[in-house]
């Protein structure tokens, strides 16, 4: 397992982070409200680069690469902090179709999907669940020629802006099975929820939505593992997005201290303030070789995967905070208000660190998973 | 020339039979080994002869030259012989620093004269050697160093202290940073010294630490004396090969420390197991489970930027800039295990001595007492963040920008 670049991915940093920094500034994150929660041009834009079909199967219109690219990419996102919905198309719906039972399904939606045409997201959180995918009230009934779903899903993201979610619910006889339904359908209400990083998500609402053998994602046979897979594969992403958001919010910080003077100095000459910085560098690199390693993990050691996807999210879910409670600390008053960016970091840090799971919720799966 | 399968295929016999038996799968740690000198300490049978037998080949120090009882091999040929030494789990054959400290710089630094003399010597073990750096009013401002040389006559006289000598009261010879010179820059005043410690104006006295037993000692020299020839490199220019000796410390260290990091989680879990009765299942105590798991995923954390760093290294031919954290994570990473490992415990880790303790018990608050020092020798965290902050970082020096 390597940690490095090679030639071609960083080329690939190189371009994303030129484009992001030119199409998507970090103050687009305080008009967010305003609009359907990502600009539908540059996600177009990001299509045609081939960057939405990034880890797809090139038969499927992808360009074939893995999730170690995509972590190179989602961390030039993060560092502008840019709300394009590759976690909810790309991740989580997408992968759940990439690696479902449902080749129909797949063939029908991830073409449209890296096109930029169509996109896609998972519900699988639920007011009772917290972190734990497996808890789920949402019933899959059976009836003639398929089932009929009830329930509700808290916080999807980017639930609003997709075509088609999959739904995670469970059977009667106790299994879970995930479905794709179609935003459109009857019974289906998507209300839109304002989170206070100004991300988008939604309320998912099924009242005896009707889906037939033809929307089976995943069986009862498949379904738990493959939500298991396909939440590890999106807390990768989202670790890759989030290392991404604290390396400019630390690198902010630290032109900041360069910067500002005080008692006729820079106040990044004091002693106390250069410790703060160069411990908050030690955390960042901790928590890169986290992300690096989850994402060379997921090409490579898939079996090793729910580990690791936990480490990196434990970390990052930690360390982001930090930098953000440091960073808007350092930046004094500043800080404080609305006009400097530091601020829009520590929210993003405060949405992320919880979303796919907590820390200690991570940590906790990790000694379930080493058998204490 | 011999090809490295052949080299590999050569040594694979010999060690198959020449090995000492008895020493077969007893490999420990890359520092666990016979440390040599006239002493003898710690000397066995076995031993002594797997010593002789590598040194007759220059493999106690495989790729220094072979005139100064090196084995002149090439790295790849070492990387080789590593291998086959650890395919049959065998313990180096010598281990100590001036293999490691003296032996490199002196490769560097010395005179011919100086490397005939005290190479081939380290090679075959006949010399244990310390290392006489820190002072009592020069710990982390290590330039502020005084103990003193001056000419006299053919020789150079010795006064003052040094402290922190590891294994003074075992090793035969000491190499010193002196001061020769009081004017100008304090850096520039400073001179490399070899000293024989058995000797009438040298007297070493261990420490004793909180921790109780430790390697360390003071080192007292009060007339003590060195023949001319054994001032390394030039007069006053001792800075120079003092941080070339550094380096090659550091890069040591750092390897030993990578091979003692990791198997904490099982320990820390097997602990909690007894400690809290459950045999099996999650801990019923969810904190101290959570911190277990904590513990367990900053090591990994830490391996994994220890093999991030090397490749780094491989690639780019020099530590990158997050070699620079290394010493700070690694020693606290340490420092919480321990702590941790007392807190499962409980009233289990408070023994000192007396019945009721297990031996491993009794280790229990030594380790935890030792590991405070983790982060004060070999160069104190807050000296590591100053160097992060200056030179990662690249933030303006106190009182302004340079």
């Amino acid at each position: 397992m390597s940690f490095r670049l090679d030639e071609e991915q960083r080329l690939l940093q190189q371009t994303a982070r030129e484009l992001f920094s030119k199409r998507s500034p970090v103050s687009r994150v305080r008009s967010l409200a305003e609009g359907p929660g990502h600009s539908e041009e540059l996600w177009r834009e990001l299509a045609e680069l081939g960057w939405v079909g990034l880890a797809f199967p090139e038969e499927l219109e992808g360009s074939g690469l893995g999730h170690f690219e995509l972590a190179i990419l989602l961390e030039e996102a993060g560092r502008q902090l840019a709300p394009e919905p590759f976690i909810a198309s790309v991740l989580l719906g997408g992968m759940a179709l990439l690696h479902g039972e449902n080749a129909g399904l797949r063939q029908t939606w991830l073409p449209a999907v890296a096109r930029g045409e169509a996109r896609l997201g998972l519900a699988w959180q639920e007011a009772g669940s917290r972190y734990d995918a497996q808890q789920i009230e949402t019933r899959a009934e059976a009836v003639e020629g398929g089932w009929r779903l009830h329930g509700s899903k808290l916080q999807v993201m980017d639930g609003g802006t997709a075509q088609a979610l999959v739904v995670s619910a469970r059977l009667a006889d106790g299994g879970i099975a995930l479905f794709l339904v179609e935003s459109q359908a009857d019974g289906v209400r998507c209300t839109r929820q304002q989170l206070l990083d100004g991300r988008r998500a939604d309320l998912l609402e099924l009242e005896a939505v009707q889906v037939g053998p033809a929307q089976l994602v995943a069986g009862p046979e498949t379904g738990a593992a493959l939500l298991e897979r396909v939440l590890d594969l999106a807390r990768v992403g989202l670790c890759a997005e989030m290392l991404g958001g604290m390396s400019r919010a630390f690198e902010d910080t630290l032109a900041y201290l360069q910067s500002r003077v005080q008692f006729g100095v820079p106040i990044g000459s004091f002693q106390a303030l250069q410790h703060r910085a160069a411990r908050l560098f030690c955390a960042l690199e901790m928590a890169r070789t986290a992300v690096l390693a989850a994402a060379r993990c997921a090409d490579q050691r898939p079996e090793k995967l729910p580990e690791l996807a936990s480490l990196a999210k434990a970390r990052c879910s930690e360390t982001y905070l930090l930098v953000g409670y440091e960073g808007v600390q350092l930046f004094g008053g500043a800080g404080m208000t609305e006009e400097v960016d530091i601020g829009l970091f520590l929210k993003r840090a405060a949405v992320a660190a919880v979303s796919l799971g907590d820390a200690a919720w991570h940590r906790a799966r990790w000694a379930g998973l080493k058998g204490y | 020339m011999a090809t490295l399968e052949e080299f590999r295929a050569e040594t694979r016999a010999w060690l198959e039979a020449s090995a000492p038996a008895e020493l077969r799968g007893s490999f420990s740690h890359p520092f666990a080994g016979y440390w040599g000198g006239r002493k003898q300490h710690g000397a066995t049978p076995e031993s002594l002869r797997w010593l002789a037998l590598m040194a007759e080949r220059g493999w106690t120090a495989p790729t220094w030259p072979t005139r100064y009882g090196g084995g002149g091999l090439s790295r790849a040929e070492d990387g080789v012989l590593q291998q086959e030494l650890r395919r049959l789990r065998l313990p180096p054959p010598l281990v100590g620093f001036g293999l490691i400290m003296l032996g490199p710089t002196l490769l560097e630094f010395g005179s011919e004269p100086q490397k005939l003399a005290h190479l081939p010597a380290i090679c075959r073990g006949e010399v244990r050697w310390c290392q006489g750096y820190s002072e009592p009013n020069a710990g982390s401002d290590l330039a502020a160093l005084a103990c003193k040389a001056v000419r006299d006559g053919d020789g150079w006289l010795v006064n003052g202290q040094k402290v922190w000598t590891s294994y003074a009261d075992l090793s035969d010879c000491i190499f010193c940073l002196v001061r020769t010179n009081s004017e100008g820059p304090r850096q520039s005043g400073i001179s490399f010294l070899l000293l024989d410690l058995e000797q009438p104006g040298i007297s070493v006295r261990p420490i004793q630490l909180i921790s109780g037993a430790s390697p360390f000692c003071e080192v007292f020299f009060e007339d003590a004396r060195a023949p001319l020839q054994n001032l390394v490199h030039q007069v006053d220019a001792g800075w120079t090969v003092a941080k070339a000796l550094l380096r090659h410390e550091r890069a040591f260290v750092g390897e030993i420390f990578a091979s003692s990091v990791g198997g904490g989680e099982s320990e820390l879990v097997a602990l909690a197991r007894r400690n809290l009765a459950a045999a099996e299942g999650p801990l019923p105590d969810a904190l101290l489970r959570d911190a277990i798991a904590r513990n367990a995923m900053d090591e990994r954390c830490f391996l994994l930027t220890l093999q991030r760093v090397k490749e780094d290294m491989v690639a780019d031919q020099r530590p990158g800039p997050v070699a620079s954290i290394l010493k700070i994570e690694g020693t606290e990473l340490n420092q919480r295990r321990h702590a941790l490992a007392m807190r499962i415990a409980g009233p289990g880790g408070l023994g000192w001595q007396g019945a009721g303790f297990d031996e491993r018990s009794l280790q229990l608050p030594r380790q935890w007492l030792r590991s405070r020092g983790n982060s004060i020798e070999g160069g104190t965290t807050e000296i590591q963040l100053n160097i992060i902050a200056k030179r990662v970082l690249g933030l303006p020096s106190a009182g302004g920008p340079s």
